[in-house]
C-alpha cells in the first residue's frame, strides 16, 4: 500500500527525519508513535506530498508519488490542528470541499453522528476546539478513500464522540481500508491498533504488534512498554 | 484553479477592503471629472495617481490576503489540488478583484461623464489596461514575497521596500546614473533601465500614447525615437507581459517546492 524507502529531511538544520524506511500493507489500522518532534507529522506530511523529502523514495499503491499526484485523491487525511476560514459558515465549508473534491451523500450521515445538525449555520470561527475537530473529522471520512491518515484525531473530543470515533474507525477498517493514525493518547492506541509503528530520531525503531512490543520490552502493560522504550533511549 | 479563483473572489468580495478601493477610485474620478472639467486633462491627472497608487495597493494586498487566508490554504493543501491551481487561483482571485474595483471605480464617472462620445477614449482605455497590467505585476511580486516569508512583518517590510524602491528610489537612482555619465551616450542604457521597471514602463507607454511630448522626459524621448510611437507601445506591452509572467513564474515553482 505505502512504502518508504530511506527517507531523509532536513528544515534548516534540524534533521528530522533520517533514512526512514517503512512499508505499510493493505488493510487494517496503523499507529505511528513516537516522542514529541520525533518526525510523525511530517511522515505523514511527506506521504502527503506536503513535505518534500531531501533524498529517499515513497510509493503509494504501487506508484511513485514524485511523478503523479493522482494517489492523493484515494487518500484521505485528517490535519493536526484544524484551521479553517473563521467567517465560514460549517455548511458553506462542507459544500464547498464537495465542490473541490467530489459529490458524496456520507457528510449527511457523519453530521449526524457526531450530533453536528446544531452547528451547521454558525460560522466557524466560533465554534469551540471540539466541535472543529468533529467538522474536521466529517470532512475527512465523507469521501470514502482506501487509505486513511488522521493527526491526533482525538484531540478536543468528549468521550461519547470518542466511542463514535473508535466505532468509525472500526467500520472504515471493515471496508478493508487502511488506516495510518498518529496520537499521544495511549489507551485509545492500544484499542484500536493492529500494528505500532514506533519512530525515534527520524528512524523506525519498532514495528510490529502490541503483544511483540510486551515481549521485546518484557513490560506487562503497553503503556509502560513504551516509556521503557523512552527511558532507555534517554528521549 | 477556477474553483479556487471562484471562492477566493467571493471571499475578497465579502471583504470591506474591496469596497473601500472601489469606493476610493469612484471618488477620485468623479472628483477629477468635475474640477477639471476636461477628460484629457483628468486622464493625466490619473496616470500619475495610478502609477504610484496601483502598485502600493496590488503590493500590500497581495501580502495581507497571503498571510490572512493561511487557514484556507492550509485546508485546500489538505485536500488532493495540485499546489500551482491553489496558488494561482488565489493569486488571480486577488488580482481579479483588485482589478474589477480599478476598472468599476474609475470607469463609472467617467461612462457617466460621457466618455464614449469623447476622443479621450482610447487614452483612458490604455490607462485602465495599464493599470491593470501593474495591478497583476505587483500582486505577483508580493505573493513571490510572501511565499518566501514566513513572517508576516518582515514580508510586509520587504513589499513596502519593493514599492518604495521602484516607485521612488529607482528614478532617483536612474537619475543619477544618467548625469553622472553624460558625457557618454545613454540611450541604450536609458531604454533598458526603462524596461527594468514595470512603473517606468508604464508611464512611457501611457505618455507615448497622449503624445505629450514635454511630458516624455529624456527616456521618454529616448524611446520614441527608438522604436516610434505605435512599435513603441509594442515592445511597452510586451515588457509588461514578461513582467507578469516571470513572476507568476516563480509563485509556481516556488509553491512546488515549499513545505507545508
Amino acid at each position: 500500500m505505502v512504502t518508504i524507502e530511506g527517507l531523509h529531511k532536513k528544515f534548516g538544520k534540524q534533521q528530522v527525519l533520517s533514512g526512514l524506511d517503512l512499508s505499510i500493507s493493505e488493510g487494517g489500522i496503523f499507529a505511528i508513535l513516537g516522542p514529541n518532534g520525533s518526525g510523525k507529522t511530517t511522515l505523514i506530511k511527506t506521504i502527503l506530498g506536503m513535505v518534500i523529502p531531501d533524498k529517499g523514495e515513497i510509493s503509494v499503491l504501487g506508484k511513485n508519488i514524485k511523478v503523479n499526484s493522482e494517489y492523493r485523491h484515494k487518500i484521505d487525511y485528517l490535519p493536526q490542528i484544524a484551521n479553517f476560514p473563521s467567517n465560514l459558515k460549517v455548511k458553506e465549508l462542507i459544500k464547498m470541499i464537495k465542490d473541490l473534491r467530489k459529490s458524496t451523500k456520507e457528510d449527511e450521515r457523519l453530521i449526524e453522528l457526531f450530533r453536528l445538525t446544531p452547528f451547521l449555520d454558525k460560522k466557524l470561527g466560533t465554534l469551540s476546539g471540539g466541535t472543529k475537530q468533529k467538522v474536521n473529522l466529517v470532512l475527512t471520512f465523507m469521501f470514502d478513500s482506501p487509505i486513511v491518515i488522521l493527526d491526533e484525531p482525538t484531540s478536543g473530543l468528549d468521550p461519547i464522540s470518542l466511542i463514535r470515533l473508535k466505532d468509525l474507525i472500526q467500520a472504515e477498517k471493515a471496508k478493508g481500508k487502511t488506516i495510518l493514525i498518529t496520537s499521544h493518547i495511549m489507551s485509545f492506541v492500544e484499542e484500536v491498533s493492529d500494528e505500532i509503528v514506533f519512530i525515534l530520531e527520524g528512524k523506525i525503531y519498532f514495528k510490529g504488534s502490541i503483544l511483540e512490543l510486551k515481549t521485546k520490552t518484557n513490560q506487562p502493560d503497553f503503556e509502560h512498554a513504551i516509556a521503557s522504550i523512552l527511558t532507555e533511549n534517554h528521549a | 484553479m477556477l474553483k479556487i479563483l471562484k471562492y477566493s473572489f467571493y471571499d475578497l468580495m465579502r471583504s470591506r477592503w474591496s469596497y473601500v478601493y472601489f469606493a476610493f477610485y469612484l471618488l477620485l474620478g468623479i472628483v477629477l471629472l468635475f474640477l477639471n472639467n476636461d477628460l484629457s486633462k483628468a486622464v493625466i491627472t490619473l496616470m500619475n495617481v495610478i502609477i504610484v497608487l496601483v502598485p502600493l495597493i496590488g503590493t500590500i494586498f497581495g501580502v495581507m490576503y497571503y498571510y490572512n487566508s493561511k487557514e484556507f490554504t492550509e485546508l485546500l493543501l489538505a485536500q488532493p489540488l495540485k499546489r500551482s491551481s491553489i496558488f494561482m487561483g488565489q493569486y488571480l482571485g486577488v488580482a481579479i478583484s483588485l482589478s474589477m474595483s480599478l476598472i468599476l471605480g474609475l470607469g463609472l464617472p467617467f461612462v457617466f461623464y460621457g466618455l464614449f462620445e469623447s476622443s479621450a477614449i482610447w487614452d483612458f482605455s490604455l490607462l485602465l489596461i495599464t493599470g491593470t497590467f501593474l495591478t497583476l505585476i505587483f500582486t505577483a511580486l508580493a505573493f513571490n514575497i510572501a511565499l518566501s516569508n514566513e513572517n508576516k512583518i518582515k514580508g510586509f517590510g520587504y513589499a513596502i521596500l519593493l514599492w518604495l524602491f521602484l516607485a521612488v528610489i529607482y528614478d532617483g537612482l536612474f537619475l543619477m546614473t544618467l548625469i553622472m555619465f553624460e558625457d557618454y551616450p545613454l540611450d541604450k542604457l536609458s531604454l533598458i533601465g526603462t524596461m527594468l521597471n514595470p512603473i517606468d514602463l508604464s508611464r512611457t507607454l501611457i505618455l507615448l500614447k497622449l503624445d505629450i511630448s514635454a511630458l516624455l522626459g529624456y527616456t521618454g524621448a529616448v524611446f520614441k525615437q527608438f522604436f516610434g510611437t505605435s512599435f513603441g507601445l509594442i515592445v511597452s506591452f510586451a515588457m509588461l507581459t514578461v513582467w507578469v509572467i516571470l513572476p507568476v513564474l516563480r509563485i509556481i515553482f516556488k509553491s512546488n517546492k515549499k513545505d507545508f
